[in-house]
């Protein structure tokens, strides 16, 4: 479903995004004459290491993993804030990186629109809102008119549950869930129709986060958005994705639809977390004890690098990187060594 | 049933300002049992740090605690004279936050803070300390500590320094410890580790914990009992299993609802209208009332006292003294 060797060509229509092998380094070294006093060597953070998946059109998907496994690195490649090491991004079967399609991109771009954890840092606080939620309007000439572009900016208010009134206040007046009603509005105004939310209400209270996740799903509902959906909390995912990928130090460990995720996980790794989440709902079961923590990205482990906290490993974990086939990149699954389920304790 | 180890009542805290006077805690009352783990769990705003620094003996000025008792074994501790509270918060209280690196010094090795601690607090000669600097270590999972000890604050990885905090905190032995998110700024599958931790070392010295959360399940794993907070009073408390499974006040109720959770699927999740309110306009009557899906005329105007309901104490007029529901 994901690990099609096929070329970039224009994506099925189902495949609404489609991300092929990417790839993202970043050169961590010190400078260039500590290297040559100290003798060390060049170091290279493999931040995104060869991540493939697709996106349907209208269907949420989401990517969840700890600090350091690449999640947000990926949003950003896949919206164009991060040039890719390596490796293909097609967005309504345009090629994100392709320099021949450079009219077609420029086409595109307002229809994809970036939410972040942090609403109040992408606002000018000196512009009042009605102006902030207008500028792309103008930006992109999508209308003409001050009075159409008044009403224009009313009805996204008016859409994200706020008032039109709203619009004369400056966004220090508003709070953090608010907040974040506004960077949807504003980027429903360039009449996006794919949104990356990059831990969208991490920084929120559960009520308010409950809000703007029911929001979120109303708006997908009603306007047939696309959502790549970044996340540390399984709870919040699996409320909000159809599919659900799981990264791992920079590369996908298991990748499925979030039901089958949730129900009968494959990887060690997903095992390990799902248990490892406090949940309201499932307290006082008995859970497998977490092993480490995650490895430094700058040196991670041969082969499989979940190997070292992996209760499965073996010598061929330890030397080969696993492919992810049929949903998961484990050898001990691929060998039938390992069952999916939740009992994960070996 | 012997005495609780730490017992509130009536905390008033007052923030003095320009404006007037801001009351942040309001009448609220507790205890904690010897072992006993009790979460506190709020939104941004309900008063739950407010309330563990007033425990500690932290409320700096403009603020003040107003009125009410704070009773450590029996003994008060909340107008102590500075010095004297000094001494109470490094040898009876321990303290976790957040952020691991505000409780060390960065130039200091961990042991050297740990063992510091020891010998102010104990009479141990300089080489005993060191030792049990080295068990402490090894009691909150830290390897090899022998060698651990003298590592520097940024040698360790965020979930192995907020267990050198864990350390430095029992380090004189408290009786109480004080955990203000501990586990926010973790990942999840360390974060698990660390709540294990806690839960272990209170049962294990009988510490009693007071584990200051916004994440509730932290809390259903973690503790014992739950007081959940608004707006600077409590509107329920009770056994982890009871509050989280069945709630009684209408704001904890919509506050489960609202949780996403893993267990099972819900379509929509449970919203409560509207924000916590800002400390200068708390509402009269009832806090919540005007965000209770099940508000009438009563909450506008009396304050709900807390009421024993089962196994729960409810701030809330749909239950009358009886301890039912009132019609």
């Amino acid at each position: 479903m994901t690990a099609s060797p096929a070329p970039a060509a224009p994506a099925a229509p189902e495949d609404y995004v489609r991300v092929e092998n990417l790839r993202r380094l970043f050169d961590v070294s010190r400078p260039w004459l500590n290297r040559v006093i100290e003798r060390q060597p060049r170091q290279i953070l493999r931040a995104v290491d060869g991540v493939s998946f697709t996106v349907a059109k209208g269907e949420t998907f989401a990517v969840v993993g700890e600090s350091g496994s690449g999640k947000s690195t990926v949003a950003r490649m896949v919206v164009g804030l991060l040039p890719p090491s390596g490796g293909e991004v097609a967005i309504a079967g345009v090629s994100m990186t392709d320099p021949r399609q450079e009219a077609a991109r420029r086409a595109l771009r307002r229809r994809i629109q970036m939410i972040f954890q942090d609403p109040y840092a992408s606002m000018n606080p000196r512009w009042r809102v009605d102006r902030i939620i207008a500028e792309p309007i103008r930006a992109f000439g999508l209308i003409e008119g001050e009075r159409a572009i008044r009403a224009r900016v009313g009805e996204l208010l008016t859409l994200v549950g706020l008032h039109p009134d709203d619009g004369a206040k400056y966004p220090h007046a508003f709070s953090g869930g608010q907040r974040q009603r506004l960077a949807i509005a504003r980027a429903l105004a360039s009449e996006a129709e794919f949104l990356v939310a990059d831990e969208p209400t991490s920084a929120l209270d559960v009520s308010v986060q409950a809000q703007i996740l029911n929001l979120m799903r109303d708006l997908q509902d009603r306007l047939g958005l696309t959502y790549l959906f970044i996340s540390h909390n399984l709870a919040v995912v699996r409320h909000m994705a159809s599919r659900i990928g799981v990264m791992y130090l920079g590369r996908l460990v298991e990748i499925g639809g979030g039901r089958e995720l949730f129900s009968a996980p494959k990887h060690p790794y997903t095992r390990m977390l799902l248990d490892a989440v406090p949940d309201i709902g499932r307290s006082g079961r008995q859970r497998m004890p977490v092993q480490g923590e995650i490895p430094n990205p700058i040196s991670p482990p041969s082969g499989c690098t979940f190997h070292p906290r992996c209760p499965f490993a073996n010598a061929r974990c330890r030397a080969e990187v696993p492919p992810l086939a049929d949903g998961v990149a484990c050898h001990a699954v691929h060998e039938g060594r390992l069952a999916p389920g939740l009992a994960a304790a070996g | 049933m012997t005495d609780p180890v730490l017992s509130v009542r009536d905390l008033r805290v007052e923030f003095v300002t320009r404006r007037g006077v801001l009351t942040a805690i309001d009448g609220v009352s507790f205890d904690i049992a010897r072992g006993e783990v009790l979460g506190v769990v709020g939104e941004s705003g309900a008063g739950k740090s407010v309330t563990g620094a007033a425990v500690i003996g932290l409320i700096d000025p403009p603020g003040r605690i107003a009125g009410g008792e704070i009773r450590l074994g029996g003994e008060r501790i909340d107008a102590l004279p500075p010095e004297r509270m000094r001494r109470v918060r490094g040898k009876r209280i321990g303290m976790i936050f957040q952020d691991p690196l505000t409780s060390l010094n960065p130039l200091y090795r961990v042991g050297r803070q740990i063992e510091e601690t020891i010998r102010t607090h104990t009479d141990l000669s300089a080489r005993a300390a060191r030792q049990r600097a080295i068990d402490l270590l090894a009691e909150v999972g830290i390897p090899a500590p022998e060698r651990r000890i003298d590592g520097f604050p940024h040698e360790f990885s965020g979930g192995m320094r907020q267990r050198v905090v864990i350390a430095l905190a029992l380090a004189a032995e408290p009786e109480l410890i004080i955990a203000d998110e501990p586990t926010t700024a973790l990942d999840v599958s360390v974060q698990a580790q660390i709540i294990a931790l806690l839960k272990r070392l209170g049962r294990d010295h009988g510490t009693a914990v007071m584990l200051i959360t916004h994440d509730m399940g932290v809390i259903a794993e973690a503790a014992d009992r739950v007081a959940v907070m608004y707006a600077g009073r409590i509107a329920e408390i009770g056994p982890v299993r009871a509050v989280v499974g069945e709630p009684l006040h209408p704001y904890a109720q919509g506050l489960m609802g609202a949780i996403p959770t893993l267990a099972h699927d819900a379509d929509r999740l449970a919203q409560i209208p509207g924000a916590m309110p800002r400390l200068s306009a708390i509402p009269p009557g009832c806090a919540f009332n005007p965000r209770c899906p099940k508000v009438f005329a009563r909450c506008r105007v009396d304050r709900p006292e807390p009421l024993a309901v089962g196994s729960h104490r409810v701030a809330c007029h749909l239950y009358d003294a009886s301890g039912k529901a009132a019609a």
